[in-house]
């Protein structure tokens, strides 16, 4: 089966699109490296090669997830489907 | 040849070099042309002009001469001819390259101007340059071997598989003793915790702490409101990164899982500690990184890609491998390996590492990388601070 994006841990917030022209409502299929799980997630927003979707509803002011670990705090809600990027998460840093 | 022997170079000191440079280096800036103008009289002799050199001190001059010294000393140089401005420093500069036992000889152009000083040191460049022609190469083994690595314009792809796939490299090169390294003390920030974790032991992980804490003082010392489109870069956000902590997973994936590193080096600090994994404190961009790699003697390169760096290095061959499918189709011709099938699911991680393996030890066979071909040779030392 193809996949559409990858998720590197079960505890992640958010997958990577590793296909290029994610358009919204396209289905898709992804594959969780830690477990060799698969799942599915349609989505809401053009998603561009590399960029994250999130897997689920992510609050403002949660941790976003990636690896296992903390990469940053969402600056407003994220719903599942959405993309992911410099728009709704910062850095904790600096 | 066995699985992890390729044909090198062994050099007086013992050190394995994987290529046979004439390098003509200039003390510092004003002495560039004279350099240049011996490279051209003496065909297959190699320039390597650089900004620096004048009027430093300190800790910042005793970096530009170890990053000099080194460079000439690594085992992919034969032999060297320096050229600075006065004898005082450029003696300096040959006297630490001297100690590998190469050949090397400096010129001054004090008193003598540039025409006669590139008219003396293009008949002794000719000399060095025949007689290292007739080095040849000999079987070494992968104990012989000084790996390098850095990331850049690094995207996502980076962290779910060409970073990995260097990992899986170091994770079955390091039983078998190659001496390898990765530095961008900047490019760790959020995951600093898990890299000190990788220490071999808990002294080394305070050192690396120590270095780390010193480099986020002259962040906090420089930056404006953020690092907002430096780190992440522009290129790295165009990538799909958003945050340095997520940049920073990615690129501590270079080391794999398995794998301790033993040392913490100063910039172009040689290892010194025998065979294993260091961490180099290092500038996160990628020229200034590999230049100083390079200058610890490490002899090739490995380097990882997403949006498509298409850095070289002047003496150390530098291999590109990306994950990205659009940057292996549209910049093709600057990635020496493409292991975007990891994404596809069509090729393992372990699949790509033995690829990594076989490419690096045709490369240390003298295969020319991507980058050697479209003549990347950025040498660009750090500089520390103004100078005097």
């Amino acid at each position: 089966m193809a996949t559409d994006f990858i998720v590197h841990d079960k505890a992640d917030s958010v997958g990577v699109v590793v296909v290029e022209d994610v358009q919204p409502g396209r289905d898709l299929t992804g594959w969780i490296l830690e477990t060799d799980e698969t799942i599915s997630l349609k989505a809401l927003d053009p998603v561009p090669l590399g960029h994250k979707i999130a897997l689920g509803d992510i609050k403002k002011g949660d941790t976003v997830m990636k690896y296992g670990y903390d990469e940053g705090r969402a600056v407003q809600d994220i719903g599942t489907g959405r993309h992911v990027h410099v728009h709704n998460l910062k850095t904790k840093r600096w | 040849m066995g699985r992890y022997e390729f044909f090198g170079y062994r050099r007086e000191n013992g050190r394995v070099g994987i290529r046979n440079h004439v390098i003509i280096l200039p003390l510092d800036d004003i002495s560039n042309a004279a350099c240049e103008a011996v490279a051209n009289n003496i065909k297959g002799t190699m320039a390597i002009p650089h900004p620096y050199g004048r009027l430093q001190f300190g800790e910042d001059l005793d970096l530009h001469f170890r990053t000099l010294i080194g460079t000439g000393s690594n085992p992919n140089v034969a032999a060297c001819i320096v050229i600075g401005i006065e004898p005082g420093w450029t003696a300096r500069v040959v006297e630490g390259i001297a100690k590998t036992g190469k050949l090397v000889e400096g010129f001054a152009i004090e008193r003598r101007g540039d025409i006669q000083t590139i008219a003396d040191a293009s008949r002794r460049a000719q000399q060095f340059l025949q007689a290292s022609s007739e080095k040849r190469r000999e079987l070494c083994s992968i104990e012989d071997l000084f790996v390098s690595t850095k990331c850049g314009e690094s995207d996502t792809t980076s962290g779910l598989a060409s970073c990995p796939t260097v990992g899986n490299l170091i994770d079955k090169l390091d039983p078998l003793k190659a001496t390898t390294c990765f530095g961008e003390t900047s490019e760790l920030t959020g995951a600093e915790a898990a890299c000190a974790a990788r220490a071999a032991t808990p002294e080394v992980g305070e050192r690396f702490m120590q270095v780390f804490n010193a480099y986020q003082e002259v962040i906090e010392a420089h930056k404006t409101s953020d690092l907002s489109e430096s780190q992440p870069t522009k290129g790295n956000i165009e990538g799909g990164l958003t945050t340095i902590e997520e940049k920073a997973f990615g690129n501590l994936q270079k080391i794999g899982r398995k794998a301790k590193y033993i040392d913490v080096l100063k910039p172009a600090e040689a290892p010194a500690k025998g065979p294993g994994l260091y961490y180099m404190d290092t500038s996160s961009a990628a020229a200034e990184c590999v230049t100083l790699q390079a200058a610890a003697g490490f002899v090739v390169h490995l380097f990882p890609t997403g949006q498509g760096n298409i850095i070289g290095n002047p003496i150390e061959p530098v291999i590109k491998l990306t994950a990205n499918p659009r940057t292996a189709r549209t910049m093709s011709e600057h990635i020496d390996l493409d292991v975007s099938g990891i994404l596809r699911r069509e090729m393992t991680l372990d699949e790509a590492g033995d690829r990594l393996i076989d490419m690096t030890l045709r490369v240390c066979n003298g295969r020319v990388t991507c980058a050697e071909a479209l003549g990347h040779r950025e040498f660009v030392p750090t500089k520390l601070y103004q100078s005097a």
